[in-house]
């Protein structure tokens, strides 16, 4: 039998049963669907997740003070039982020879009450320096961001965030007016515009203040920890060893701070993605056999409803080999077309939904593509095989006298 | 052309054995016409669909043509099928989604014929059973007797040596009835060995010979 025929007895088979086509079409084309869209939410996902990074930098370097490893007896410092240092804000500024950091950002973090004209509310307080700002790439609503502060002067200044001002000022304005943190004052330089979190603080409840102010206030020297920002990204393996190399010197020999790359964070966040639209595919994949089992059950229906056509088809002389490939190619065509069907629905209705969500990205891989369209047409030559095996065993006798 | 010898064809049905061919002796010429009568049960489609090669007899020997058709495997007797046996059923058997042409062509289509070939064959047979101007029609669209004419062209379309006809107007009215015989009887006159299996007295009253079966076994075997 030629392959033209082929397809040509397979395709009037389709026709010839409307209803039943349709049915197995829209089975396999939900499956297919599904991988689409679930791994475009995925993507989706991951693409939302490091663009936030992405909004970042990738060029910064975060030092935190400690780290896991275990060091070798017999020194006299692990004898004496030395705790590692802080970081400190001197630590902070050694940095600063390092020629290839653009800026230093410190961080104080801390909790503390603030107080505004009778009212107070406990805040999150953050001590930095200027250069924060551009590294994390806050907006300002109003007024600066910590005018005239850097890693050696702390004029008594704060910034805060949107809910701070509503909740404590009101309807005053914020700016200029003396903001009561703790046993500390410090005048009101500005609104920060941003919403969301840093470090898993929400932005519109913060207090941020200078660096040194932060450390006098909560009566302790070690900060959070460091952040620079490199000149180069290609630099940034380099400003890493010289980080280490001069807190090392700084903290007597001992090598006891951490610093990572953001890129590297953001790596693994990638790999985090990357495993997650894996699962959700392959969980979408399970529909997409569910819709071969169905192709199977209604193809074993088929073949007792057409046993009188096998039958002539074998009195006229057809081979089992071509009774069987004739209803295999059944089943590939059916589950091909409702793969591609699938591909058209899934994609229309990402556009869909990126029109209806529009902060959302949905990014339908390519690789879903393909892998469901695989999948689909695997399984249907699988589930089409017992079927089709089925048929070409009919005997010719009883399948001649069996029902029209 | 057909010689079976010693040839039996037997069913189990639960703990019972039943013989449908019981040791037959038959010997058919080329281009010789044969009717097979018998009351229901009495084997005839048994020995139709053994010589047609849809079934294989338990034990004897069928020689067609001059070859044992014994140690066959399914994909000879098919390749069989296809070249030396036109099969015409009482129920038509044609496949209701295809047309009339598309119905004859279908053993060529099987047997892999090119598609040019292909074209003229059909035209040939239909031409051959007066149905060129149907050729495009489904065999919804068509009465009993044309469906009946399509699958004679099906059957000839191959040129097989044995035309295998079973009840061939069971289901038809008297006048297509006659148009059917006619056509076969002509197709007989051609050079096809008939082979007709009927109840119908005066069919088998009007082949060269007729053969009569009963529990299996040949009772009556004479030419009229």
């Amino acid at each position: 039998m030629r392959f033209y025929d082929l397809l040509f007895l397979a395709f009037s088979t389709l026709i010839r049963y409307p209803l039943r086509t349709l049915m197995l079409l829209i089975a396999t084309s939900i499956g297919v669907m599904a991988v689409i869209l679930l791994t475009a939410v995925g993507e989706g996902a991951r693409d939302y997740i490091t663009g936030e990074f992405k909004d970042m930098g990738t060029n910064l370097l975060i030092v935190m003070p400690g780290k896991n490893e275990t060091t070798g007896g017999g020194s006299p410092a692990d004898l004496a039982g030395v705790a590692p240092r802080d970081l400190t804000v001197e630590d902070a500024i050694s940095l600063r020879q390092i020629e290839a950091i653009n800026r230093i950002a410190p961080i104080v973090v801390g909790e503390t009450p603030a107080q505004f004209n009778g009212l107070e509310r406990s805040v999150p307080i953050i001590g930095t320096t200027p250069s924060f700002l551009a590294v994390r790439k806050w907006e300002m609503e109003s007024g600066n961001f910590l005018p005239g502060v850097t890693l050696d002067r702390s004029p008594p200044v704060c910034v805060i965030g949107k809910e701070v001002e509503s909740e404590l000022f009101g309807k005053n304005n914020a700016i200029g007016q003396w903001l009561r943190v703790g046993d500390r004052r410090c005048r009101v330089t500005g609104v920060i515009a941003t919403e969301g979190r840093a470090i898993g603080i929400d932005v519109q409840k913060i207090v941020v203040m200078p660096v040194s102010l932060a450390t006098a206030l909560f009566n302790r020297p070690s900060l959070f920890r460091i952040i620079a920002e490199a000149r180069n990204t290609w630099e940034m393996d380099q400003i890493k060893k010289d980080i280490i190399r001069i807190i090392k010197k700084r903290h007597q020999g001992k090598e006891d701070i951490t610093v990572i790359r953001q890129d590297a964070v953001m790596k693994s966040f990638d790999n985090i993605f990357d495993v997650l639209t894996m699962a959700l595919g392959s969980i979408a994949s399970i529909s997409l056999f569910v819709a071969g089992i169905l192709i199977m059950n209604v193809m074993l229906v088929a073949v007792s409803q057409r046993q009188s056509e096998i039958g002539l088809l074998k009195a006229i002389g057809a081979k089992n080999k071509q009774i069987n490939y004739l209803f295999v190619t059944e089943a590939i065509i059916l589950s091909g077309s409702g793969a591609i069907l699938g591909l058209i629905l899934g994609h229309t209705t990402t556009q869909v939904l990126k029109l209806a969500f529009p902060t959302f990205n949905f990014l339908p891989p390519l690789w879903a593509s393909f892998v469901s369209l695989i999948v689909a047409l695997v399984s249907g030559v699988i589930f089409g095989l017992l079927p089709a095996r089925r048929a070409s065993k009919l005997d010719p006798v009883i399948a001649l006298s069996g029902n029209k | 052309m057909i010689h079976l010898e010693n040839l039996c064809r037997h069913f189990e049905v639960g703990n019972q054995i039943v013989r449908a061919l019981d040791e037959v002796d038959l010997e058919i010429n080329k281009n010789e016409y044969v009717s097979i009568m018998g009351v229901s049960g009495s084997g005839k489609s048994t020995l139709l669909n053994i010589l047609g090669l849809l079934d294989t007899p338990t034990s004897g020997s069928y020689v067609l043509s001059g070859v044992s058709t014994s140690k066959m495997n399914d994909d000879e007797m098919a390749h069989i099928r296809s070249t030396k046996i036109g099969f015409i059923f009482q129920s038509f058997h044609l496949i209701p989604r295809l047309t009339a042409a598309e119905n004859v062509e279908m053993p060529m289509v099987i047997s892999g014929l090119n598609p040019k070939e292909r074209k003229e064959k059909v035209d040939n047979a239909l031409a051959r059973v007066s149905l060129t101007d149907r050729s495009d029609h489904r065999p919804e669209q068509l009465s009993g007797g044309q469906r009946q004419r399509v699958a004679i062209a099906r059957s000839i379309v191959m040129e097989p040596d044995v035309l295998l006809a079973d009840e061939p107007t069971g289901n038809l009215d008297s006048i297509s009835s006659k148009e059917i015989i006619k056509l076969i009887e002509e197709l007989n006159k051609g050079g096809l060995t008939l082979i007709l299996v009927t109840h119908d007295t005066d069919l088998g009253l009007r082949s060269d010979r007729l053969i009569e079966l009963l529990d299996g076994k040949i009772v009556t075997d004479k030419k009229n």
